[in-house]
């Protein structure tokens, strides 16, 4: 488990959100409602409890719980709770940001960003945060239909054990 | 389909053509090239020219016109990325070492020379993928971006018609990219992504957005036609508008 890094602490108030909301934690019926996001959650499923986030009154989410490994997490599709939750404003080096997210049916549908840098040519194209690294987990059953990998594999032993190279071997 | 790998660069190159007539002879092609620019540029290499230019025992008024190519593309990087790529920097001993934008820019390359001969054909160069779709291979490639825990699983798979996709990251070789701007191991974000037209710049952003962290998302997508995609210490996807139009759901 790699340990949380000390980054952008706004920003990673965002990420706890969508983190938060896409675990489904073993332990986790333990937690106290008190840890729901206040304004998020509709009809969140049993199982599907936040983890340790806190909630402030302004509707951040700041996760305490440490991040969840996504080869080990939960499946992708079982941690959504529906509804449509918004992040609170993330500083980046251009100016400020929140994103929307819509869950629909256990799965994230829709990331829109409400607020984004505005004033010079930048802001443009600048958005778009956060889905939760779980992705893998359903994505690995998708992997017979990859072609390659991006992935700096640096040297040629790496390659070896690379998907790249069962990739090759099975093209030929 | 032919399918090769090469070993050059110190890594392994895959390559994937449509099997086309002339696909191999242009293969054999793009792999001698591959090997040239390898023995012109390895620092690994001794008697090569970047390790003489290195060393100072060559001048940069002397070197072969793609070495001069390199040189002014490097310096380009570095400007445009206020440092954050710095072929001359980036080394914990300091050395002048334009790997960072070589492999790219010879990727780019190899791809050209095939694609005058085959319309669809997909290079992954050590991670660095090439890919172009045409009428022998009408639908788009799927490229998955390498999970930074596990070498055998994605986390995010790339729809690609055509166009580079690079990745740069730490999580093997250990933290080899140092931030040129004060010598330490970046360590904001686990890997990132770019895509983009050209690899000699997807190549380059990746590193570059690397070092810079999140930040560097937005870097990219002022480029216009780059996207980047940032795995970051919280096992969360970040990425700019535009990668939307790449990512599978």
């Amino acid at each position: 488990m790699i340990p949380k890094r000390a980054v952008g602490a706004l920003l990673s108030t965002v990420l706890g959100l969508v983190l938060l909301l896409s675990f489904k934690t073993p332990e986790a019926s333990g937690v106290a409602s008190s840890s729901r996001t206040n304004r998020a959650v509709v009809d969140q499923p049993a199982g599907a409890a936040t983890k340790s986030g806190t909630t402030s009154k302004s509707g951040s989410t700041t996760q305490s719980g440490g991040t969840s490994n996504a080869a080990t997490g939960a499946q992708a599709d079982s941690g959504y709770a529906d509804g449509t939750f918004t992040g609170q404003d993330v500083s980046m080096r251009y100016g400020d940001v929140q994103v929307q997210v819509t869950v629909s049916g256990g799965a994230v549908t829709d990331v829109t960003a409400l607020q984004l840098p505005d004033g010079d040519g930048h802001s443009a194209r600048i958005s778009s945060i956060v889905e939760p690294m779980l992705r893998s987990e359903a994505l690995q059953a998708q992997s017979a239909s990859i072609d390659l990998v991006s992935g700096a594999t640096y040297t040629s032993g790496a390659y070896q054990q690379s998907l790249q190279s069962a990739l090759d071997a099975a093209g030929r | 389909m032919i399918v090769h790998a090469e070993p050059v660069m110190g890594t392994v190159f895959s390559f994937h053509l449509a099997d086309r007539d002339g696909g191999s002879q242009a293969l054999r092609d793009a792999l001698s090239l591959l090997h040239e620019v390898d023995e012109r540029f390895s620092p690994y290499l001794p008697a090569s020219e970047v390790s003489r230019l290195a060393d100072g025992r060559l001048a940069e008024t002397n070197v072969h016109p793609d070495v001069r190519e390199v040189l002014a593309l490097v310096d380009h990087a570095a400007m445009d990325s206020d440092g954050a790529f710095d072929a001359r920097r980036w080394r914990a001993d300091g050395r002048f070492d334009p790997s960072g934008l070589v492999k790219g820019w010879a990727v780019e390359r190899a791809a050209r020379k095939i694609s005058s001969v085959v319309d669809a054909f997909a290079i992954d160069a050590g991670g660095d993928v090439v890919a172009t779709t045409g009428p022998s291979r009408p639908k788009p490639w799927r490229i998955g971006v390498r999970h930074p825990d596990r070498p055998d699983r994605v986390a995010a798979v790339l729809q690609i018609d055509g166009g580079a996709v690079a990745t740069s990251a730490a999580y093997e070789r250990g933290a080899h990219i140092l931030d040129p701007r004060d010598g330490r191991v970046p360590s904001d974000v686990r890997s990132m992504t770019v895509v983009g037209p050209d690899m000699t710049w997807a190549d380059t952003f990746a590193t570059a957005a690397y070092v810079m962290g999140r930040d560097g998302l937005v870097w990219v997508a002022e480029h216009p036609g780059y996207d980047a995609l940032a795995i970051t210490w919280d096992d969360a996807l970040m990425w700019t508008q535009g990668m939307d139009s790449y990512l599978l759901r």
